[in-house]
C-alpha cells in the first residue's frame, strides 16, 4: 500500500505525453485524490524530451516529490534522464518499440511492454498512451471503469467506436501488465481516497476564471509562455458574456488597450511574462499617473531577456515593484496556490478600481502551469467593489467647468466618472495635471497631486497579506517564500517537525506595499529567518530587509537552474544552515 | 443640439501662432456639431507631440496618453463603450514612427473609430528633428546632411493594409476637412485621415504656400470613384500622395465589433458584473 504515488510519463514532445498525463490525472482526481503536476518541456513543439510528473495522494499536496514510483517511458531518453529519481520501490514501464536498455547502475526493475504494438493491433499506434494507462491501472490495481467518464469526454466527439477502442486499449494494457507482474499485482495500490469531486486546474485557469468572475469583459494580450492559457480560456468564454479578447500586435498595445477599456468603465486586463512586462513599463506609469485602473498578470519565467522561457524562476519581483520611470503607487499581489490565485485575481480588480491604480498579479511558471487539485471555489465569497464610481453628475455652476476627476480628497481617492456621462467632462493626461486633469506644472500643484496619489495606498485593505503556519512562539527557524514554493516549504516544515526542529512558515501574499508589521511579528518569533526563492540575488530577502529589517537574521536559499525546489533538496539545505 | 461653440473649452492652446493644428481642432469641433453629437458623447484620444495636445483643447472627454499609443487606448475605449464617438489623433512621428505598428494593425482591425494624423513632416515638440514623413534629402537638426531614408506614404500604406476609409485633408481648407471628418465619424469602421498641418516653426519646406501649389483636390478630378481601391491607389501614386478628399470608402466591410463572435450590441460598460451562482457553478464544474 502506498500513501503517496509519484508517477511520471516521458517521451518526445508532440507524442501525446501531455494527454497521457492528463487522462491519468483526471481519472485519479475523480476518485477523490489530490494531485500536483509538473511539466518539463522545452521551447520547441515537436521533438525534445518532455515529461509530466504527477504526485497523487489522499490528502492535500502542493509539491513535486523528490523521488518517483513509476516511470512510463516512450523513449530511451526518458529512462536515461529520469531513472535516478526512482525510489527503492520504483519501477520502469517502457515501450518495447524502442528496445529499451537498462542503465548499468539502475536497480529499478524494467518492464518492457509492447505499448505501440498493442495499439497498432487495435487500429492505431496513437493509442499507445492508452495502453500505458492500462498498464498503470494494473500496477495500482484500479478498475478500468475509472477511466470511462474521462475517455467519454475526450473522445466522445469522435464517436462511440473511438471511445470503445480507447477503452479496449486500456483493458489490453491492463491485461498484459497483469501477466508481466504475476504476483506483484497490487503492490503499488494507493490508500483509498474520499471520492469527493474537486477541481483540478492550472494556476492560469484559476486566474482566468477569477477574472471572468470579477466581471472582466475585455482582455488584450499577446501570446507568451507561460501566460497564454489565460487568454485562451477567455477567448473561449468571453463571447458567452458579450465580451471579447483582442490578440494585439504587441504588449504595449495590450496594456494600453486595457487602460483604454478601464477608462471606459469596463474591467479589462492583460497577462504576460518577463519580456512582455518589460514592454509594458511605460503603460504602467500611464495607469499610475492618470489613475486608470489596470490589472496585469505576470507569470514569471526564467529571465533575463528570453532567458529560460519554459522554466521556473521568481526574478521579476523588483521590476514589478519599482518598474516604470518616476514614482507611482502600485500594488503587487503574489498568490501561492490556484485557490489563492482565483480569489486574489478578484481582489486585484477590486483594488485597481477602488484605488484607481495599476495592480500586478504576480505568479510563476510552476503555479501558472502546474496542475493541482483545488476545493471547489465558493461564489458566496465573491464580491465586486468598484470604489468611487460616479454615475450621475450635476451641471456645473460655471458653464464648461471641468469635473474634478483628480480632486484632492482626504483619502487621496477622487471621484471617477466615465466618458459618456453628461457634465462629467474632464481631461486625462500623463502630464502632471490639476484637479480637473488639465496640465499644470506649478510646484504647489505637483506636490499636492503627488501626495494625493500616494495617499491612496493607505486605504488599501488586504486580508491575510502573509499566509502563515507558525505554531511556535520560539521557533528555531522561520521559512519564508512567495508563489509556488509554498508546497515545498510546507513539506520541509513537516519533516523538520519530526526531527524536533521548530520551524514556522510565512508565505508573502501581498508583496507591495510590504506588510512590514506582520512580518516583524513573524521574524521576532524565530532565531533565524531563511528566505527561499528562485532567483540569484535574493530579491524577496532584500525587500524584507528594506521594509522590516532583520539584516543579521536573514539568510537565503536561492535556486536558478530553472526547476522548482524539491522538498528533499530544500530540507537538506535548510538543515545545513541550521547546523 | 450642440453647435461647434459647445465643443470649445476655456483652455488656450500653446501652439505657435500660425500652426496648422489650430484648424484641425476647429474642423473636429465643426464636424462633431454637424453630425449631431453632444460634447459628452465624444472622446478624443491623443498621443504625445505638439499635435497630441489637441485632446485638451476640445470640450469633450479627452485622454492625452503616451507617445505613439493613442490608437490602442482609443481601441480599448471603443471596445468598452461602442456608443461613444472615439477620435484618435496625433502627429506623424506618433503614428508613423513609434506608433507605426498600431497604425497598421488598427487599419487591419477596423474598429469603428476615426484616426486623424496631424502631419507636419517633422517632429515639432522635440524641436525639429526628421520624421518618417520628411522627404529624402530633407535637412533637419537630426539630418544635417539631408534625410537618407525615403518618406512613408500614408495613403498607399493605408490602402494596402485593409483600410475601409482613407482620406487626406489640408488644414487651411477647413470646409473640405470638416466634411472629411464628418464622413469619417459616420463611417462604420476605421477612418484613416491624414491631414497636412504645417509646422511654421520647424518646417520651412512644406509650407502653406508649398501645399497650395502642389495639392490636387479629388473633387476636381472628373469621375473620381472612391469605392474603387485600385483606381484610388493609381491616383494617389500619380500625384505622389499630394491629393485631398475622400480617397477610398468601403461601405460594405463590417467593423470589428460586428464581426466579433457574439459581441454585445449594447455598450459593454452597461453590463452587470456579477455572473450569478448558477453560471459560476457551471464554470467550476468544467474543471471537475
Ligand atoms: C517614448 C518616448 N520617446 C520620445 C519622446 C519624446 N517625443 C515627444 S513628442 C516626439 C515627436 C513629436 O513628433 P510628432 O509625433 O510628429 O508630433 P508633432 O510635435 O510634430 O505634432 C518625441 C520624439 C516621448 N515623449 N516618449
Ligand atoms: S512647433 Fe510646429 S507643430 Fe509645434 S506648435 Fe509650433 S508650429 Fe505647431
Ligand atoms: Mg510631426
Amino acid at each position: 500500500m502506498l500513501h503517496q504515488l509519484s508517477w511520471k510519463v516521458g517521451g518526445q514532445q508532440g507524442e501525446g505525453i501531455e494527454s497521457t498525463g492528463e487522462i491519468f490525472s483526471m481519472a485519479m482526481n475523480r476518485l477523490g485524490y489530490f494531485l500536483y503536476g509538473y511539466r518539463h518541456f522545452s521551447s520547441r513543439i515537436k521533438g525534445g524530451h518532455t515529461n509530466n510528473k504527477i504526485t497523487v495522494r489522499a490528502t492535500q499536496v502542493r509539491a513535486i516529490t523528490d523521488d518517483l514510483n513509476i516511470l512510463v517511458a516512450f523513449d530511451q531518453e526518458t529512462i536515461d534522464v529520469n531513472y535516478k529519481e526512482l525510489s527503492a520501490q520504483g519501477i520502469i514501464l517502457a515501450d518495447a518499440k524502442f528496445k529499451p536498455k537498462q542503465p548499468e547502475d539502475c536497480e529499478a526493475p524494467l518492464f518492457i511492454v509492447p505499448f505501440t504494438e498493442i495499439a497498432t493491433e487495435l487500429g492505431t499506434s496513437l493509442m499507445k498512451n492508452m495502453v500505458a494507462i492500462g498498464a498503470t491501472a494494473s500496477l495500482l490495481d484500479l478498475d478500468d471503469s475509472v477511466f470511462q467518464s474521462v475517455v467519454n469526454e475526450i473522445f466522445g466527439r469522435k464517436g462511440e467506436v473511438v471511445v470503445e477502442k480507447n477503452m479496449e486499449a486500456i483493458a489490453k494494457g491492463h491485461e498484459v501488465m497483469n501477466e508481466l507482474l504475476g504476483d506483484r499485482v497490487g503492490e503499488w495500490k494507493l490508500v483509498e481516497a474520499d471520492g469527493k469531486r474537486r477541481m483540478f486546474m492550472i494556476g492560469n485557469d484559476a486566474v482566468a476564471l477569477g477574472a471572468l468572475t470579477a466581471g472582466v469583459r475585455f482582455m488584450a494580450a499577446y501570446p507568451i509562455t507561460p501566460a497564454s492559457e489565460i487568454m485562451e480560456y477567455l477567448i473561449k468564454k468571453l463571447p458567452e458574456f458579450g465580451g471579447a479578447v483582442i490578440q494585439t500586435e504587441d504588449e504595449i498595445a495590450a496594456a494600453t488597450m486595457a487602460i483604454g477599456s478601464n477608462y471606459g468603465g469596463v474591467r479589462a486586463f492583460t497577462a504576460s511574462a518577463g519580456p512582455g512586462l518589460s514592454l509594458m513599463m511605460e503603460a504602467i506609469g500611464l495607469s499610475g499617473m492618470t489613475e486608470q485602473p489596470l490589472v496585469i498578470v505576470d507569470t514569471q519565467r526564467g529571465g533575463p531577456s528570453t532567458g529560460l522561457p519554459t522554466k521556473q524562476e521568481q526574478s521579476d519581483l523588483m521590476a514589478m515593484i519599482y518598474g516604470t520611470h518616476g514614482e507611482i503607487p502600485k500594488v503587487v499581489i503574489a498568490p501561492s496556490t490556484a485557490e489563492e490565485a482565483f480569489y486574489d485575481t478578484i481582489q486585484a480588480f477590486n483594488i485597481a478600481e477602488e484605488l484607481q491604480l495599476p495592480v500586478i498579479l504576480l505568479t510563476d511558471l510552476q503555479l501558472a502551469l502546474g496542475k493541482q487539485t483545488v476545493e471547489p471555489f465558493d461564489y458566496s465569497k465573491v464580491e465586486i467593489r468598484r470604489g468611487k464610481l460616479v454615475n450621475e453628475v450635476e451641471a456645473p455652476e460655471v458653464e464648461k467647468e471641468y469635473f474634478k476627476r483628480y480632486e484632492d480628497t482626504t483619502d487621496g481617492i477622487s471621484p471617477r466618472v466615465l466618458p459618456g456621462i453628461p457634465h462629467g467632462i474632464h481631461h486625462v493626461t500623463g502630464v502632471e495635471h490639476d484637479q480637473t486633469g488639465k496640465p499644470s506644472e506649478t510646484p504647489t500643484n505637483r506636490e499636492m497631486q503627488m501626495n494625493k496619489r500616494f495617499r491612496k495606498l493607505d486605504a488599501l485593505r488586504f486580508d491575510m497579506p502573509i499566509y502563515t503556519k507558525s505554531p511556535h512562539e520560539e521557533a528555531d527557524v522561520l521559512l519564508v517564500g512567495f508563489n509556488s514554493t509554498r508546497g515545498a516549504i510546507e513539506e520541509v516544515q513537516e519533516r523538520l517537525a519530526t526531527e524536533g526542529i521548530k520551524a514556522n512558515h510565512a508565505h508573502i501574499r501581498l508583496i507591495f506595499p510590504f506588510p512590514t508589521e506582520e512580518m516583524q511579528v513573524q521574524m521576532a518569533k524565530a532565531k533565524k529567518v531563511i528566505v527561499v526563492e528562485n532567483n540569484h540575488t535574493g530579491q524577496l530577502a532584500n525587500i524584507i530587509k528594506m521594509s522590516a529589517g532583520g539584516h543579521g537574521k536573514i539568510q537565503t536559499i536561492n535556486k536558478v537552474d530553472g526547476t522548482p525546489f524539491l522538498p528533499g533538496e530544500l530540507h537538506n539545505k535548510v538543515k545545513e544552515m541550521l547546523n | 443640439m450642440a453647435t461647434f461653440k459647445d465643443f470649445r473649452n476655456n483652455v488656450k492652446p500653446n501652439w505657435c501662432p500660425g500652426c496648422g493644428d489650430f484648424s484641425v481642432q476647429a474642423a473636429i469641433q465643426r464636424a462633431a456639431a454637424n453630425v449631431g453629437i453632444e460634447p459628452h458623447e465624444l472622446a478624443v484620444i491623443s498621443g504625445i507631440g505638439c499635435s497630441g495636445r489637441i485632446s485638451g483643447y476640445i470640450n469633450s472627454y479627452g485622454f492625452h496618453g503616451i507617445h505613439g499609443r493613442a490608437l490602442p487606448i482609443a481601441q480599448g475605449l471603443k471596445m468598452a463603450n461602442r456608443n461613444l464617438n472615439v477620435i484618435a489623433s496625433g502627429g506623424d512621428g506618433d503614428g508613423f514612427a513609434i506608433g507605426m505598428g498600431h497604425t497598421i494593425h488598427g487599419l487591419r482591425r477596423n474598429l469603428d473609430l476615426t484616426y486623424i494624423i496631424m502631419d507636419n513632416q517633422i517632429y515639432g515638440l522635440t524641436k525639429g528633428q526628421t520624421s518618417p514623413r520628411s522627404a529624402a534629402g530633407f535637412v533637419t537638426k537630426s539630418t544635417p546632411g539631408g534625410a537618407i531614408e525615403p518618406d512613408v506614404k500614408p495613403l498607399e500604406l493605408a490602402l494596402s493594409t485593409g483600410a475601409t476609409f482613407v482620406a487626406q485633408g489640408f488644414s487651411t481648407d477647413i470646409k473640405e476637412l470638416t466634411a472629411i471628418i464628418e464622413a469619417g465619424i459616420q463611417h462604420k469602421g476605421f477612418s484613416f485621415i491624414n491631414v497636412f498641418s504645417p509646422c511654421v516653426t520647424y518646417n520651412k519646406v512644406n509650407t502653406y504656400d508649398w501645399f497650395k501649389e502642389n495639392l490636387t483636390k479629388l473633387s476636381d478630378i472628373e469621375g473620381y470613384d472612391p469605392t474603387n481601391r485600385e483606381a484610388a491607389m493609381n491616383t494617389v501614386m500619380q500625384h505622389d500622395g499630394l491629393v485631398t478628399g475622400i480617397i477610398y470608402h468601403d461601405t460594405e466591410t463590417p467593423c470589428y465589433q460586428s464581426k466579433a463572435d457574439r459581441f454585445d450590441e449594447q455598450a459593454l460598460v452597461g453590463q452587470e458584473l456579477m455572473m450569478g451562482e448558477t453560471k459560476f457553478n457551471e464554470l467550476v464544474k468544467e474543471f471537475m
